[in-house]
């Protein structure tokens, strides 16, 4: 039983479904929503260690996203994913906080992996706060 | 441009060049020549005419004071007196003390016999009766007259001069005889330089005076008939094949000619030599000038070949950026579109072998099957995953970026590329990287199209079954890396070799390479800093060097 809370955010409903599932089959709490505006609205009610964030979604986009968690929650960690890797917006992304930035598709294994690096830098930031 | 287009452009400033110049010094020459030798000759022309006049008048003097000589002598004496033989003979004697010219004298009556006579011939022409004489008639006519030269008995070449005395109702002449080689001596003044002539011949052409150059005195002169003549005139005339300039002048006492003869060769050596040297400056102007003008519009064809080749380098290098900008951007699309819905089959088929691994599925008799079946989907979005990376890692490329570089990993991307090309003909790629070879801060993806653009020449230059050799080497002391390509294919001659980074050469077939591929890398990697090296040798094979800063 891992000991982070993970959030999804991920327009591709098959994709973000499949991942719960995997996720929980690992014993790993996670949730999902489908769009930016969730997220943010989930965050205000439950802690969150990582959030892994599509890039590109309708309405409120990833990087938009991204730059709101910070200003709530600035210790939350971020994992970009990106079926267009586009050195701008990852650069964009890193700037403005996030972990790191994964392209699709990933194995659920590096992601996870990916995922406790955070999780650990979030501790250590939190041990400094 | 056309090598054709580069001849024609090069003859039409070649040419123009010259004409401008040339034609400018070769009128400036000629009129300069031209006024040269108008004036020139004109002077000359007016020195024969001077001479001319000059010596004409010198002798019609002569004759002149010859006449009043003797008109003097006898309208001083009295027939009387000059009937006396001793008396005539006291007179010569004093004339030729004055005038060693007289050769004789004799006093002759009306009707042609000789009354008195003094002088060397007295037994011959004493009784002789001058009656029926020409000069007899014209002398009675006219009261002066004058011979032309004649030998006589004397075989010595003179003329006589007589005048008519008219005394009371009866009339007589005196007549002298006068040596003409006083004509001659003034005549011969005449002769001007090693060639010049002079002579006078009477009105039936003929020789009143002994040439200096063939010909007697009496006989015809050896030059065009100038009998006609009737004032001073200088003209220039062909004689047997030679051009003289003749002068003639009218001595008027005897309507006689005096011709002077001058060869142009002689006195128009200055106006020759003028001309050699305006001709031979001209010359040297020409040649001059054609040095000149090859060596401009050599170093100026030069120049804009050089110019030429650069923008097309330039040019060609902004058009494939372009193109692989666009390129790029479709790839960039595409590749996301796929990456999403591979992402789901990932998952799901990560999902589908979560559950595989669960108890009740492990009872299941198609167990190995359906594992083998995911795993198959697993690897198969592996596969496109690359490929969809790899369309990314392509745009990623067009956007013109400085970042920090592995060289070793570009080469591998690049490598990758052209593997399959490759492998399809058997040709190996060895590669032999330095382990810690340092970051560089580059374009990635320009250094990539140059990698391509070699490794793939490598390729096609083997044609089949080979080897290419890809070394990485980090200098530290001249904080470099080089990179080095090496093919064993048939290697290249020096002509080709001088070439290849030139725009539009290509040893390919026509329609297969552009020619473009060295000389954009060339100009890419002298933008990065960089150098590019290659050594060929023939059936041995080539190798390309790259050397990139590290910085």
């Amino acid at each position: 039983m891992e000991k982070f809370k993970m959030l999804i955010v991920d327009d591709e409903l098959d994709f973000l479904e499949t991942i719960l599932k995997r996720l929980k089959a690992r014993k790993i709490e996670a949730a999902g929503v489908e769009s930016g505006y969730q997220a943010l609205a989930f965050m205000d009610d439950q802690d969150v260690d990582v959030v892994i964030l599509d890039v590109k979604m309708p309405g409120m986009d990833g990087i938009e996203t991204l730059r709101e968690i910070k200003k709530k929650k600035p210790l939350v960690e971020v994992i970009m994913l990106t079926g267009h890797a586009s050195v701008e917006s990852g650069i964009q992304g890193m700037q403005l906080g996030a972990f790191d930035y994964v392209m699709k598709p990933v194995a659920l294994d590096e992601l996870l992996e990916k995922v406790r690096q955070a999780y650990e830098r979030k501790l250590i930031q939190e041990g400094k706060a | 441009m056309e090598a054709q287009q580069y001849r024609k452009l090069w003859w039409d400033i070649i040419l123009a060049t010259l004409s401008f110049s040339v034609i400018p010094l070769f009128i400036l020459g000629g009129v300069i020549y031209h006024q040269f030798s108008v004036s020139y000759t004109a002077k000359i022309m007016e020195n024969m005419k001077t001479l001319a006049e000059n010596r004409a008048s010198s002798i019609d003097l002569f004759l002149e004071e010859r006449i009043s000589q003797l008109t003097g002598l006898a309208n001083t004496n009295s027939l009387q007196q000059l009937q006396n033989e001793d008396y005539l003979n006291r007179v010569f004697n004093i004339i030729q003390t004055r005038s060693k010219s007289f050769l004789d004298l004799g006093v002759i009556g009306e009707d042609g016999n000789h009354l008195a006579y003094v002088g060397p011939y007295y037994s011959i022409l004493k009784n002789v009766n001058y009656r029926d004489e020409t000069w007899f008639h014209e002398v009675m006519a006219t009261g002066v007259y004058v011979s032309d030269v004649f030998l006589g008995f004397r075989k010595v070449p003179h003329f006589i001069i007589a005048v008519l005395v008219r005394e009371k109702n009866r009339s007589w002449i005196l007549r002298a005889t006068i040596d003409s080689d006083i004509i001659d001596n003034i005549v011969r003044a005449a002769w001007v330089g090693k060639r010049g002539e002079a002579f006078i011949i009477n009105r039936e052409n003929v020789l009143q005076t002994t040439p200096r150059f063939g010909g007697k005195v009496m006989e015809p002169p050896n030059a065009p008939d100038f009998a006609a003549a009737t004032g001073t005139v200088v003209e220039e005339l062909d004689f047997r094949g030679e051009t003289f300039l003749f002068a003639t002048s009218i001595i008027k006492l005897r309507k006689w000619v005096l011709v002077i003869r001058e060869a142009p060769t002689e006195e128009l050596t200055p106006l020759l030599q003028a001309r050699f040297l305006a001709a031979l400056i001209g010359l040297g102007g020409v040649v001059l000038i054609t040095i000149g003008a090859y060596f401009t519009t050599r170093a100026m064809m030069k120049e804009l070949q050089r110019m030429e080749r650069k923008k097309a380098a330039s040019d060609e290098v902004a058009m494939q950026s372009s193109k692989m900008a666009a390129l790029g951007k479709m790839a960039a699309g595409i590749a996301h579109e796929i990456n999403n819905p591979l992402a789901v089959i990932s998952e799901k088929a990560g999902w589908m072998k979560d559950l595989l691994g669960m108890e009740d599925v492990v009872q299941s008799e198609n167990l190995q099957e359906l594992a083998e079946a995911v795993n198959k989907i697993e690897y198969h979005v592996v596969r496109a995953k690359t490929v969809t990376h790899r369309l990314l890692g392509f745009a990623r490329r067009m956007e013109p970026l400085t970042e920090r570089v592995n060289i070793n990993t570009v080469l591998d991307e690049s490598i990758d590329f052209l593997e399959n090309e490759a492998r399809y003909r058997n040709i190996d790629i060895q590669t032999n990287y330095a382990p810690d070879l340092a970051l560089t801060t580059t374009d990635q993806s320009q250094l990539q199209q140059v990698f391509l653009n070699i490794i793939n020449n490598a390729i096609d230059a083997i044609g089949k079954d080979g080897e290419i050799n890809i070394n990485t080497k980090a200098s530290t002391r001249k904080n470099e890396i080089s990179v080095e390509i090496s093919d064993n294919g048939p290697g290249m001659s020096k002509e080709v070799l001088q070439k290849i980074f030139d725009p539009f050469f290509t040893t390919k077939e026509v329609g297969k390479g552009t020619g473009l591929g060295l000389s954009i890398s060339y100009s890419i990697i002298e933008k990065l800093g960089g150098r590019i090296m290659v050594a060929s040798e023939e059936g041995k094979g080539t190798t390309f060097t790259i050397y990139l800063p590290v910085r």
